[in-house]
């Protein structure tokens, strides 16, 4: 028998509904859009709706990245550190570039709230690199023009 | 150089490959409508006797584990693993951005034939563009009635969603994902029991990579004989081959499984840069252990690469020219996998982290010659001791890498060790 049976709730269980739990990954995505992070309201209604207990909410929401329990920038940088774009000589000399230009570190956010920086694992575009997401637009072959065109964009949309 | 015609990349350079009508225009769908007149069981032996074996990484032969399904089970699921995150690799993104239908059809076929009514894709969360693209093709399936009731007057029935997964590497071991399909924590489960036994919400359940999904419709079609017929003694079919590092032309390659990495490295992929030689290769992603230089003629083959020391793994091709620093290339490998460690085996959480503070100390020139046998303690402490492969995986790079490029490790030790 598998380990969970004797901590998980057996299906069908009257306490958590399995279909209703399963929703819960969607769930965040959609709490997480209004704000850009979860805030403790969204996980509290999260939790309401799909009859959950708050603390299985934060349980599964922490196991994930891409869910921020922390404010972010409007736009959030990804840069890639995986090993195909530091061999594509990406990776820390982009998120070094960019952070130079926006006068952040990897893991702040630029005191207008407009710019996050991140550095990421492997975005599977190794056979592109070097490679960065911008919210959730994906830029490859990055160079230093191309970098400036996109924060440029970026930055007349702010 | 070996001939051969792309069967699994045929359809991605087309325009608009991504759309039902191309796809069909192309001959889709015909492989399922031949399945659906052959038994189930006969599915099974076709793909059995193709030869087929997995393409994320174990190999398990593919026919083999659809039969461990126990027929009298009353409800069985299908998985689809679109979690690709092995550093190196970027083949299912590919198939699932440009050819998703291809994938559909596999898994339409699959379905059928262990007796699955319900399919999930589990997709990456960073991959946006293939969430909208499986979307579109599962909701474009339903409506010219390749899913859904009565499957083309079949009697079966199948439906399938889409779930994006939200950034943990982990959630690409099958028992993880099926974690995190049931909205919970994406921590391996032990096994046995193996989810084709036991799964989601404990019902029969086979996890499938993209790439072997892919394979299935060709295999219907054309026959286990023919597919059988390519590749070497027990690694049958094409492969696609993810080509990164420092090669003129990167890129998705498709070919037969048993081709050097010679004729992948010099004569596909373009040569190593800056005409360079090659010093390391990491021949199936990040978790396979590195190749040297003098090894490049081994052919890219589950039976071959295993007795030359490393795994075929998902193929993903890492090269590295010889001004490569095999120290932080170490490093970096290492402090991906302690980041993605989950943290539930103690092994893995707590020994990954020591072997990188001490590799950071000895990138750092900080380290006392003491290290070498310290990390190698570490990795025995890890390897095979962790519910996931994922323990011996992070550990594969580090304990080749020093024992391959020894020199390398030992020049960083202060003047005064």
């Amino acid at each position: 028998m598998s380990r969970n049976d004797s901590t998980d709730p057996p299906v069908g269980s009257a306490l958590i509904e399995p279909a209703k739990q399963a929703m819960l990954l969607s769930a965040l995505y959609i709490a997480q859009e209004q704000n850009g992070y979860l805030t403790p309201e969204a996980v509290e209604r999260t939790a309401q709706r799909l009859g959950l207990s708050e603390r299985d909410v934060y349980s599964t929401a922490s196991f994930y990245t891409l869910f921020r329990m922390q404010p972010v920038g409007r736009y959030v940088i990804q840069v890639c550190d995986g090993l195909s774009c530091y061999l594509a000589d990406g990776a820390d000399t982009v998120a070094d570039y960019i952070g130079a230009k926006l006068g952040i570190a990897p893991g702040e956010t630029t005191p207008d709230n407009a710019f996050s920086l991140e550095k990421v694992q492997c975005l599977a575009s190794c056979g592109t690199a070097p490679a960065m997401r911008v919210n959730d637009q994906l830029y490859e072959h990055l160079t230093a023009a191309a970098i400036d065109a996109i924060l440029e964009r970026l930055m007349g949309e702010v | 150089m070996t001939q051969w015609t792309p069967v699994l990349l045929a359809n991605v350079q087309r325009p608009n490959s991504e759309k039902i009508g191309t796809y069909l225009d192309g001959g889709g769908y015909q492989a399922l409508r031949k399945a659906l007149q052959m038994t189930p069981d006969e599915v099974i032996a076709e793909v059995k006797n193709s030869g087929l074996r997995g393409r994320g990484g174990a190999g398990f032969p593919t026919g083999t584990k659809w039969s461990f399904v126990p027929k009298d089970a009353p409800v069985k699921y299908l998985a689809v693993n679109t979690d690709e995150g092995e550093p190196g690799t970027f083949k299912d993104r590919l198939i699932v951005e440009r050819d998703p239908h291809a994938i559909l059809e596999g898994v339409i076929i699959a379905a059928y034939a262990v007796g699955a009514q319900r399919a999930f894709v589990y997709i990456r969360g960073e991959f946006f563009l293939g969430v909208k693209r499986w979307i579109k093709a599962i909701a474009d399936a339903y409506e010219y009635g390749f899913l859904g009731k009565d499957i083309l007057g079949s009697g079966f029935n199948l439906d399938v969603s889409v779930h994006r997964g939200a950034g943990a590497y982990i959630c690409g071991e099958e028992t993880a994902m099926i974690e995190s399909l049931e909205g919970k924590r994406g921590e391996p489960r032990l096994k046995p029991p193996y989810p084709a036994q036991e799964g989601l919400w404990y019902k029969p359940t086979i996890v499938q990579n993209c790439e072997t999904l892919a394979n299935i419709p060709h295999i219907i079609e054309r026959g286990a004989a023919w597919y059988a017929g390519i590749g070497t003694e027990q690694s049958k079919g094409p492969k696609i081959f993810c080509v990164s590092g420092h090669v003129n032309r990167p890129g998705n390659y498709e070919l037969p499984l048993g081709v050097t990495l010679r004729e992948i490295i010099e004569e596909h992929a373009g040569g190593v840069r800056y005409g360079r030689k090659v010093k390391a290769i990491i021949p199936g992603g990040a978790s396979t252990p590195m190749l040297t230089a003098d090894q490049l003629d081994v052919p890219m083959a589950f039976e071959t690469l295993q007795a030359a020391g490393s795994a075929l793994g998902t193929g993903a091709v890492i090269v590295m020219d010889e001004e490569t620093d095999m120290v932080e290339v170490t490093r970096r490998i290492t402090r991906f996998f302690v980041h993605e460690s989950c943290g539930e085996c103690t092994p893995c959480r707590v020994g990954g982290q020591r072997i990188l503070e001490n590799l950071d100390r000895l990138a750092a020139g900080q380290a006392e010659p003491a290290i070498m046998q310290e990390l190698d303690r570490l990795s025995q402490g890890i390897m095979g001791l962790t519910f996931c492969p994922m323990g011996t995986g992070m550990c594969e790079p580090i304990t080749s890498g020093m024992r391959l490029f020894r020199d390398e490790f030992t020049a960083r030790f202060p003047e005064s060790a």
